[in-house]
């Protein structure tokens, strides 16, 4: 039931009304609209259980184990929310200037210099408000790269088969020719393929290493160099940094740019649609096509850098200086954990999915890549049980809902037939993990004895199994009033 | 095991191809195709008149669980589109092979589809993928 559904005309909440009405003398008439907006009309106890109620209704990592692989559904410890909430943070504008805002605008340059540590990058903005931006601007950056350069014929970006499919799409954006290069039966980039399609058109490539299979490319330097030498550009795609955190940097794996999903490695909420961050950090020759602003220091005062000191930036992707609560939050996040700390992220979350691996393969399911170590995720596949069972992986996925855990990504990648991608993340327990292998154990054998059950679930939840179909061919997104005026 | 009839040829990207015997030629995707991809909400089809050499993306066929390209089988311009799919692109999951049909196209070269593969090799080919 929609907040909509339960107003009533006339229904206020008057403790929770400002003390006066904001004049609006000065709007022109013209501006003014002839109708009251249609807003539900509740008392406030009404407000209360309503949002209470959804709030109950959440499937999130504070509740449940949140398995969902390539998002990095770990949990955000509540310390770093803490300064993110400050009130002084919260009701600080956007427009203060520098010289009062240099403890917001130190951590911001702190943040900066950690990103660069971490990725072995030489500079970073941190202005793109998630990964697709992120991607956006490197790939904006790519083109001003070579443009500068009076390159123009670099119009084509490789991408990998088993990318994100945000990487051809940001490609795309930026004006270039995807070029799709295979994977080759042990889940690496396929240097033949890769070495036939560089040429004097390739701008860059864009990678995720490890790859959404779940497995490191281990030929990644073999790559660097076939894409240098042939005068294209290493782009990072970072959703998948948590694997590698505190042991290996992106620069010295030879990119020359870094997009980093804050909300995934760097432990803010996620998953609800936003905010995000996806700062974007360079090697030296890429620096000033950097998107602005940045916070610069000079060794007295933290200053903004914007298109004045950086006449060949990119521009600007977003309001002011990105999602400054995201930002803060990541920074608490590397300031709690340190170096060392780092380490131990990127060591637990590969020891947690390769346990988790090992213990699927001795309960019996198939790892699709069972010769492969995995690094923070890793992917089974039910093709087999598709066959003999004839449940699919989206039965299995709805029914794990039933048992209190949240699905694994479902049929991505593309790859691997009736596929689980499954992140179980550092924060999770190993008394979790065994319960989760329990949980697919049970599953199997309710396939087995009364597959229709499975075909049905969920069965205990809010919603039951939803028509998909109809999802997607006639969404129903917006409340609309009825025509006679009253609340529906 | 999904159906593969034996008077069609296809592709390894999963596209079937009949010849009409009138200078064209009649593309869809194979049942083995549909059942990856699962429930279709979208088909969309190419231009009438657009040219496409082999292996270009030209249609795309939207399911629950991804949008996957369909490629040109060989060299050739598109004579006619199923317009059928735009209400009801449920029929390439029903009938892929009768009235799921994508569009037809006439062939550059008219002995095409000889360098396409035969029902057999198509069957080949599927096992092989499966392992």
């Amino acid at each position: 039931m929609l907040i909509f559904e339960h107003s009533r005309p006339g229904r206020r909440a008057r403790a929770q009304a400002p003390a006066a009405e904001a004049p609006v003398d000065d709007l022109p008439a013209e501006q003014l609209r002839d109708t009251p907006p249609p807003l539900p009309e509740v008392s406030e106890l009404e407000a209360v259980r309503h949002y209470t109620r959804l709030s109950q209704k959440n499937f999130s990592v504070d509740t449940h184990f949140y398995p969902l692989g390539s998002c990095t559904m770990k949990y955000n410890p509540r310390g770093c929310h803490r300064v993110a909430m400050l009130p002084e943070v919260l009701e600080r504008h956007p427009r203060v200037p520098a010289a009062f805002a240099q403890g917001i605008l130190a951590c911001l340059h702190e943040l900066q210099e950690i990103l660069c540590r971490v990725t072995g990058m030489h500079a970073f903005s941190l202005t793109p408000a998630a990964g697709a931006q992120g991607e956006f601007a490197g790939v904006a950056m790519i083109r001003a790269y070579h443009h500068a350069r009076g390159d123009r014929e670099r119009d084509e970006i490789l991408v990998p088969d088993a990318a994100h499919g945000t990487n051809p799409a940001s490609a795309a954006m930026g004006g270039f020719r995807v070029r799709e290069i295979p994977t080759d039966a042990e889940g690496d980039v396929d240097l033949t393929a890769l070495r036939a399609a560089v040429g004097p058109r390739t701008a860059g490539i864009m990678l995720t290493n490890p790859s959404t299979l779940g497995v490191f490319e281990r030929r990644i330097g073999e790559i660097a160099r076939i894409v240098h030498e042939a005068g294209g550009l290493l782009y990072y795609d970072g959703a998948n940094l948590n694997a590698i955190l505190g042991r290996v940097r992106p620069g010295d794996m030879g990119f020359d740019i870094v997009h980093l999903n804050l909300h995934k490695t760097f432990s803010t909420p996620h998953g609800g649609g936003g905010p995000g961050a996806g700062p974007v950090g360079v090697c030296e020759r890429l620096e000033p096509y950097l998107p602005v602003p940045r916070v610069g220091f000079d060794g007295d005062t933290y200053y903004w850098i914007t298109e004045r000191e950086r006449p060949e930036t990119i521009g600007r992707l977003s309001a002011f200086a990105g999602n400054l609560g995201v930002l803060l939050r990541a920074w608490a996040y590397a300031r709690m954990l340190g170096a060392e700390g780092m380490r131990r992220v990127g060591d637990f979350a590969t020891l947690n999915a390769n346990y988790l691996a090992t213990r699927l393969k001795e309960a019996g399911f198939d790892l699709a890549y069972p010769g492969r170590r995995a690094t923070h995720e890793f992917i089974v596949t039910l093709k087999r049980q598709k066959k003999e069972l004839g449940v699919t992986a989206m039965d299995f996925a709805k029914r794990m809902l039933d048992y209190g855990v949240h699905a694994p990504t479902t049929y991505f990648p593309l790859l691997v037939p009736e596929c689980l991608l499954i992140e179980p993340t550092e924060t999770e327990t190993r008394e979790t993990l065994d319960r989760f292998v329990e949980v697919m154990r049970r599953i199997r054998e309710e396939a087995e004895q009364d597959p229709e059950r499975l075909r049905q679930a969920p069965h205990g939840l809010p919603v039951r199994r939803l028509d998909e179909v109809r999802a997607a061919r006639e969404p129903d997104l917006a409340w609309k009033p009825r025509p006679d005026g009253e609340a529906a | 095991m999904s159906e593969i009839p034996t008077d069609l040829r296809y592709t390894k990207t999963h596209e079937w191809v009949r010849d009409e015997g009138d200078g064209t030629l009649t593309v869809g995707i194979t049942d083995h195709a549909q059942e990856q991809l699962g429930d279709m909400v979208f088909v969309e089809l190419p231009e009438i008149g657009a040219g496409f050499a082999a292996g270009d993306a030209c249609a795309v066929v939207e399911s629950v669980k991804a949008a996957s390209d369909v490629y040109a089988p060989v060299d050739g311009e598109v004579t006619e589109v199923n317009e059928a799919l735009a209400d009801s692109p449920e029929l390439v999951n029903q009938d892929p092979y009768g009235d799921g049909w994508l569009f037809k196209m006439k062939p550059a070269e008219t002995d095409a589809v000889e360098a396409l593969l035969d029902a057999e090799a198509y069957a080949d080919y599927l096992e092989e993928e499966a392992h």
